[in-house]
Order: C-alpha cells, then sequence, then structure tokens
C-alpha cells in the first residue's frame, strides 16, 4: 500500500525537506497513535474519528510551532505542508486501523516503524530529486559547473515521475522473490 | 487489507451511548488540545518573534554594505520618528550607519504579488546617489528552479549592487541592460523577475519622497 504519499509531491525536492517532513510525520504519528491507544475504551466508536483528528491536529498543530521556533529556516520551505500533516490518510489510518484496537506498547512501537519507512520512503525521492534537479545533495554540490539540473525534478511532475519509477523498482522486486 | 475491512462500525450488540456522553467526549478532548495549543503558542511565540527579528537584522546588514549599526525609523504624519522596540503598525524603515557613524542609507521593507504568492522582500537605498545597493527576498513561494532564482541567481542578484531609481526601475531582456536603471530578467522566470522590479517600484514610490529630504547626520 502506498499510503500517506500525499505530501510527497510538494516537499520531496530537496533530501533536507523530505527529512524534515518525514520526521514531523513521524512525531505527529508517534503522539496521535498512542494517545488513541491509551484512550481507546474511553472514546465512544460514533465520535471516535472526531476525536483522532482532534488528537492529530493537536499534535501537527504543536510541531508546526516548534519547527517555526527551532528551525526557521526548514519551516520555511515546508510552508503550508505542516499543517496539511492532519488529512494524512498514513496518520488517521494506522489510528482507525491499528492504535484503536491494540495496547499503548504496540501502538508505539507500530507508529514508529510506520514513521521511519515513511521518513526513508520520502528521503529516499528528496534524494534522486535533489540530485537530478539541483545537482546537490544535502545542499552539497555533487557535480561540477558543467552539470545542467533538470528543473522538472524539482518541480511537482518530477515527484510523480520519481516515485512511479520507485514503485516500478519495486513491484519487479517484489515479482521475483 | 484485514484491518480495513473490520472497521466498518459495528453497533449492533452494544447499546448505544448517550448523546450527552458523545458531547463530553469531544468536549473534554477539544478542553485539553486547547490547553496543550496556548501553551505551545506562548512558549514558541518569543522564539518566533526573535528568529524573524534575527532574519530581519541579518538581511539589513546584507543590502547595506559596510552598514555595522542601525536606527530603525517609523513614519509618522509625514515625517521620520525614531522607534524603539516592537513594531507599532506604522510604515518603518531601517537607517543604517558605517564604522564613522556616517548613516550609509535607508534598508527598505516592500512586499508585491508574485507568481505564486507574495514576494516580500527588503532592499538598500543610498539617497544621495539615488541608487539601490542591494536586494535580499525575505519571503517567497516562487517555482523551484525557475522563479527561485529571483533570490539563487547571482547573476540576477547582482542587477541590484549599483542600480539606479531614477527615473523608474525597468525589466529588460536578459543580457540588454544598458542603463543603469534597467534589470536583466531571468530567462524562464519573467512574472518573478517583474514582481522583484515592482517590488522596488514599491518600494521607492512608498518611501522615496520622505528619505530623499532626510539630511545625512
Amino acid at each position: 500500500m502506498v499510503l500517506g504519499m500525499c505530501p510527497t509531491m510538494a516537499v520531496t525536492n530537496t533530501a533536507i525537506n523530505s527529512l524534515a517532513m518525514g520526521m514531523s510525520t513521524l512525531v505527529v504519528l508517534l503522539g496521535s497513535s498512542t494517545l488513541v491507544s491509551l484512550f481507546r475504551k474511553a472514546i465512544p466508536e460514533q465520535v471516535r474519528i472526531t476525536t483522532y483528528i482532534v488528537i492529530i491536529a493537536t499534535f501537527v498543530t504543536v510541531i508546526d510551532f516548534l519547527l517555526a521556533a527551532l528551525v526557521p529556516g526548514v519551516h520555511k520551505e515546508l510552508g503550508a505542508f505542516i499543517p496539511l500533516i492532519v488529512v494524512n490518510c498514513l496518520i488517521l489510518g494506522r489510528a482507525e486501523a491499528f492504535a484503536s484496537r491494540q495496547r499503548a506498547g504496540l501502538a508505539f512501537i507500530d507508529a514508529l516503524g510506520m514513521g521511519i519507512g515513511f521518513t526513508f520512503a520520502l528521503l529516499a525521492i528528496g534524494i534522486i530529486r535533489e540530485v537530478l534537479g539541483s545537482g546537490t545533495l544535502f545542499t552539497i554540490p555533487l557535480f561540477g559547473k558543467g552539470f545542467e539540473p533538470w528543473v522538472i525534478m524539482v518541480l511537482p511532475p518530477g515527484g510523480f515521475l520519481t516515485l512511479g519509477f520507485l514503485l516500478l523498482g519495486f513491484n519487479r522486486l517484489r515479482k521475483k522473490t | 487489507m484485514e484491518d480495513q475491512q473490520n472497521s466498518i462500525p459495528v453497533t449492533g450488540g452494544k447499546p448505544e451511548p448517550s448523546s450527552f456522553r458523545l458531547v463530553a467526549t469531544l468536549g473534554v478532548a477539544g478542553l485539553v488540545s486547547g490547553f496543550f495549543l496556548v501553551g505551545a503558542y506562548l512558549y514558541t511565540l518569543p522564539l518566533i518573534q526573535a528568529a524573524k527579528a534575527r532574519a530581519l537584522e541579518a538581511a539589513i546588514y546584507e543590502v547595506l554594505p559596510g552598514c555595522v549599526r542601525f536606527d530603525a525609523y517609523d513614519l509618522k504624519s509625514g515625517a521620520l520618528v525614531k522607534a524603539e522596540g516592537a513594531a507599532t503598525g506604522l510604515p518603518r524603515v531601517f537607517a543604517g550607519y558605517d564604522k564613522e557613524g556616517t548613516r550609509i542609507g535607508f534598508a527598505i521593507q516592500s512586499a508585491v504579488p508574485g507568481f505564486q504568492d507574495v514576494v516580500a522582500g527588503i532592499f538598500g537605498y543610498v539617497p544621495e546617489t539615488k541608487t539601490i545597493v542591494g536586494l535580499k527576498i525575505l519571503e517567497s513561494k516562487e517555482t523551484p528552479g525557475l522563479g527561485d532564482k529571483i533570490f539563487k541567481d547571482e547573476a540576477f542578484k547582482g542587477n541590484f549592487v549599483k542600480l539606479a531609481v531614477e527615473p523608474e526601475i525597468v525589466l529588460v531582456k536578459k543580457g540588454e541592460k544598458a542603463n543603469p536603471n534597467e534589470v536583466d530578467a531571468i530567462t524562464g522566470a519573467t512574472i518573478s523577475s517583474r514582481a522583484v522590479v515592482s517590488l522596488l517600484n514599491t518600494g521607492m514610490k512608498d518611501w522615496k519622497g520622505t528619505l530623499d529630504k532626510e539630511k545625512k547626520k
């Protein structure tokens, strides 16, 4: 499943942005999954999604403030996409499908795994797009002056292209085994 | 996939909880959330403001080469009044001084619509020579790889090292700059380039009259 790849196109144009986005999502996922799991018996079924959204939105907003205060540069780059973590289907998906029916410890481990995996996925796309689109990696220039950056790779279509090729590769690997 | 199928709510069997309980759950969740948000906001607000002030300060030194100290002035009923502390809501300009205490020029903030969103910047203006001596884009969401050259492209930045503001700053095609008041556009980013020129002209329109009258101290 390729859940929650919605933010990938917009923010994975550099490795550092991908990493920041992945880490932010990881923290939100850890917090919300653990809380959802802790209160799973107290939250009535009828209002569970609303309650989950309140929990998730709180974490996201706190992260948004913290990023703005501690790493203003990164916050400026990610812009509107931090608040959009609220609607990332990965987080609500795990809250609903896993955390709401498991013990807090398990929910925490699940969130940790999911978050790290998500960060790796974003980072993979970010690295490819930054290397090809800007000729740098973590802003360190890789090639000489002769390199002509592929501008399309830092634009949204480059995100789709990269994601498509990565999925192609993974599906091929999966089929072989 | 199994998980997802299970997640369809099964309301049969268990009795329906009272409306009060539903409202109370959300109320409590909202209340707790509110406390956290206010706490985080209060904790981060001074940090965010300090970071912004630092960025602005660095930008002022950058756009006024040789500047070692600056004062803030507010425009109050047509005259410049020395400003102390935080923003007062009045238009503000910064006067930069060199090591000897001579005023080099002013740092002027301005913002105009760009290709995607507002482009905000600060630039250094020297009234004695009527030139712009530096520009720093503070805020922009211009297209990565194209429009963002307005603050990444060294050649484009070179336009603003000594740019005459009279009669008006004009954008010309790349490589056609012939007069001191012309700016070479970025190929493929005409709208962003135009936004930068309009940023400068807007800033000058707002401030030139006032600043040119100021005596050199």
